[in-house]
């Protein structure tokens, strides 16, 4: 149904691999796999894959390496992160450092899925978006950037700080962009408390996916836009302003504000 | 031995009775001799009177016989040694002792010498000049002789023997010799007594007061050394015996209220410690345990999506990945305790957090026929918390309490109520700086797991780090081994060499230079640079007065816990509940509490009942 892309999956346990490997198959992709830091970077070296699907903790060394090395070899291949050390840090740094989606092991069929379906996505996007770029055509932008003052958690969702010292959060217009088409939004209920880095809403797209949006910020919901539930387009076609999720009291600003991405910055 | 109090105390109070009773036993001997003496004196002389008297006829008449008979018949009484009559020149004329009788005397001889010591005889003189003690030689018994001299009377002259011329004033002297050997030795046997009495009197008060030292002192003593190195050697659990009402009792009781909070304080610790490598523990197999739960949720979930079209393996499979997402779950709820991440706090009342947590559990109290009492101080102020973590801390304390009741009911009671606690000991310098801002919070060095403060040492040619204690009030400071200072000594930011001492200030208890700290926001910190002193200030704190808690207390009617467990109950995986529990409900209130700067301590009866007392600071 998808067109066919080439997959790397790093992990040092086979049975992983094996797994990964078994659902990337149920939709057609190729995939390859290496069982280290050292031999991935062999790969990476030898080929191109559009995904790479990377554990953060293996035996000689962590999944941060391998951003590293595609960077410096200016690779723009899309990289998931998935960890069964889950902790919040390692979920913030993966996006801050320029993974496109962080996935908590063990994860289901159609949470993998998903975020492969995304990352496909994206790079569509991007490689559209760049090839308008150097045709020069300034008005064929595909998405829109996150406003002045925003800030983002990686590509994912946006937050803003409102005078009153609440926030409002959000998700970002490429995310959406991303996503088939918004068919419902799972919200969570006011009061509710939510960590940065852990879902915070589930988004169903038009080809029964489900898409969990990372919370840019630790803190309490204090307000919920349920216009979303009424009028689901909302969020896709204003998702700055008249599309924003939650307003939340933030626990610890000053210190998660240091991991997210300003809004002027491309880099992704 | 010598050492011991309790022997110093007998022995100078032996010492003072040896002295006093020494001294009162030489004069009574003194005394009651000498009136012993006066005694004889008085007898001796009654008897020369006497002889006097009765030879006077036979005098008279010049019956020299009958004189020499009632001489020797006085002279052989046992205890008389001698009797003699000498005329005036020294020639004896009549003596008990016949051998005598016309010897002269010489008249610088002892008989004589009371009126012949002048050139001019006297002629009058007193008792106690007529007497004299003397011994014959050196071994003999001491004698005791007494002059009677006899008058010239007209009779004498007007006699028909016409012997003696009429201006002569004294014819003659009676010498009588008394032995005094019985009264020398009932004088003996007195001063023995005396001695006897004095021993006797020394040890029965050596031995009086050996008891009650004993008792007052060198036990209750002891007991409180014995205690001291049992806490020395770490065994804080040892408890004082009631050692009476008295300073040393009170101290005793003072020794076990510090040997409970010191121990109460290293359950603290201990607890931070045990949590920080349980949560590496749980974090390392949270992630072992992922790996392979990712492929049997993975295949499982893929064989659900390929095996759409058969209904039979669908139910199963579902079951499988149901249960599968719920060891996800375990897994991750496991690994948010092992975290305990920073809490999400919010300004809460805590009295509808404890009315929500009733509400949870109120339908499954009623069935265990427990009642679930409030007794709260009304308009509590609201308190800086994570509403949820307080929720289900109280849930768990209420699910425990009514574990402990069992089946036959009970009740569990809630208080809450605002108290005040002196900051001195509690408040935290977190920020302190130099007068040029450098920071002088050590992250590398901890005291109590807390960065301690650093200070810069200049002297002797050498310089060290002096690390002080950032909480107020504890001073567990850590000097380095030598630590000396002097007035060459200089306390310096280890950055900038700006020097931290107050000029003409010094400590108030030893004089000592007074070290200041910036604490940004909140005045500044002096403390006292001697290691000997425990003088510090912080003027802030001090003036904030006292800090304000809310207390929460939880008690129930249930089984209570056991002593050897007590200690034991906020330890990770300690569980009195068998298989249904998980050891881990009173380690993550434990770890909550821990984590709202506030304290969880319990009490507890066997066979009454528990009491968990929560203390939050109202302003964190």
């Amino acid at each position: 149904m998808t067109k066919s892309t080439k997959i790397l999956v790093i992990d040092d346990e086979q049975v992983i691999i094996d797994a990964v490997t078994k659902i990337c198959s149920l939709e057609n992709h190729q995939v390859d796999f290496a069982l280290g830091v050292r031999s991935a970077i062999d790969k990476i070296s030898q080929s191109y894959y559009s995904i790479i699907i990377c554990d953060i903790m293996m035996p000689d060394g962590d999944g941060f390496q391998i951003l590293d090395e595609l960077r410096n070899r200016n690779v723009d291949s899309a990289l998931i992160m998935m960890t069964g050390y889950s902790t919040v840090e390692n979920a913030v740094n993966s996006l801050y450092q320029g993974a496109v989606d962080f996935i908590p092991k063990p994860f289901t069929v159609d949470e993998l899925l998903s975020s492969i379906f995304r990352a496909n996505k994206y790079q569509e996007i991007k490689k559209r978006q760049t090839d308008l770029s150097a045709q020069n055509n300034p008005s064929g932008f595909l998405y829109v950037s996150c406003p002045a003052k925003y800030l983002r958690l990686g590509y994912s969702s946006w937050m803003f700080q409102e005078n009153d010292g609440s926030v409002l959060i959000g998700a970002c217009d490429l995310f959406l962009k991303t996503i088939d088409s918004v068919r419902d939004i799972e919200l969570l209920a006011s009061e509710e408390e939510i960590v940065q880095g852990v879902s915070c809403a589930v988004i169903k797209s038009g080809d029964d996916r489900a898409h969990n949006i990372l919370s840019p910020v630790s803190g309490r919901i204090i307000e919920v836009n349920h216009n979303l539930n009424l009028n689901t387009n909302m969020i896709e076609k204003d998702p700055y302003f008249e599309g924003w999720i939650y307003r939340v009291i933030p626990a610890d600003i000053a210190y998660e504000i240091k991991t997210l991405v300003p809004y002027n910055s491309d880099r992704l | 031995m010598f050492k011991q109090i309790g022997f110093r105390l007998i022995s100078v109070v032996a010492l003072a009775s040896l002295i006093i009773i020494g001294v009162f036993a030489y004069f009574n001997v003194k005394s009651q001799s000498s009136s012993f003496i006066s005694e004889v004196e008085r007898h001796a002389n009654q008897l020369g009177e006497t002889v006097v008297a009765s030879t006077r006829f036979d005098m008279m008449l010049n019956q020299r016989d009958r004189i020499q008979k009632t001489i020797n018949s006085i002279g052989k009484q046992p205890q008389i040694r001698d009797v003699r009559i000498m005329n005036k020149v020294g020639e004896i004329i009549y003596s008990s002792n016949p051998e005598n009788i016309n010897k002269m005397v010489d008249k610088r001889a002892e008989s004589c010498y009371a009126c012949h010591s002048e050139d001019q005889p006297l002629e009058q003189i007193s008792i106690t000049e007529r007497t004299r003690i003397f011994k014959i030689h050196q071994d003999s018994n001491r004698v005791l002789g007494i002059i009677t001299p006899i008058y010239n009377e007209q009779s004498c002259w007007q006699s028909d023997c016409h012997a003696h011329p009429e201006n002569q004033k004294v014819l003659g002297v009676l010498d009588v010799s008394i032995s005094l050997a019985e009264i020398d030795k009932a004088i003996i046997a007195r001063e023995w007594e005396i001695v006897i009495f004095a021993v006797i009197a020394i040890i029965s008060l050596g031995l009086l007061i050996a008891f009650f030292v004993r008792r007052w002192v060198s036990n209750p003593v002891h007991e409180l050394l014995n205690a001291t190195q049992q806490v020395g050697q770490g065994n804080l659990n040892c408890t004082i015996k009631y050692l009476g009402d008295n300073e040393i009792g009170m101290l005793g009781e003072s020794f076990n209220n510090m040997t409970k909070k010191l121990s109460e304080a290293r359950l603290q610790l201990f607890q931070s410690d045990k949590m920080a490598s349980l949560g590496r523990l749980a974090a390392g197999v949270a992630h072992e345990i992922n790996n392979p739960l990712t492929g049997v949720l993975t295949y499982s979930s893929f064989l659900l999506k390929r095996t759409k079209d058969n209904p039979e393996f669908q139910e199963d499979l579902k079951v499988i990945v149901r249960e599968t997402l719920r060891s996800r779950e375990i897994v991750k709820s496991l690994l948010d305790f092992a975290r305990q991440s920073v809490p999400k706090k919010g300004v809460a009342d805590i009295n509808a957090i404890i009315d929500k947590a009733i509400a949870v559990i109120e339908k499954q109290l009623a069935i265990k026929k427990i009642k679930i009492i409030k007794l709260s101080e009304n308009d509590l102020p609201k308190i800086t918390v994570d509403a949820n973590q307080m929720q289900q801390v109280f849930i768990n304390l209420f699910v425990n309490a009514s574990d402990a009741i069992g089946k036959e009911g009970g009740t569990i009671k809630v208080f809450t109520k605002q108290i005040s606690l002196s900051p001195f000991g509690i408040a935290q310098i977190k920020k302190a700086t130099c007068p040029k801002r450098h920071s002088l919070i050590d992250n590398e060095f901890k005291i109590d797991g807390l960065p301690a403060l650093k200070v810069k040492v200049i002297g002797h040619g050498e310089e060290n780090i002096v690390h002080l204690d950032p909480v107020y009030g504890k001073r567990r400071n850590q000097f380095y081994p030598g630590y000396k200072i002097d007035g060459d000594t200089k306390f310096a930011c280890p950055e900038c060499n700006n020097l931290l001492v107050q000029q003409d200030k010094t400590c108030p208890n030893c004089g000592a230079p007074v070290l200041s700290f910036e604490i940004s926001g909140q005045g500044v910190y002096e403390v006292c640079s001697s290691e000997k002193s425990d003088w510090e200030k912080w003027d802030f704190v001090d003036s904030a007065g006292l800090k304000e808690y809310i207390e929460i207390k939880i008690s129930d009617t249930g089984s209570g816990i056991s002593k050897a467990d007590l200690p034991k109950i906020f330890e990770p995986f300690f569980s009195t509940k068998g298989q249904k529990g998980t050891g881990l409900g009173l380690a993550v209130i434990w770890g909550i509490i821990d984590n709202h700067d506030g304290s969880i301590n319990v009490e507890s009866e066997e066979g009454k009942g528990t009491t968990f007392v929560i203390r939050l600071p109202l302003k964190q």
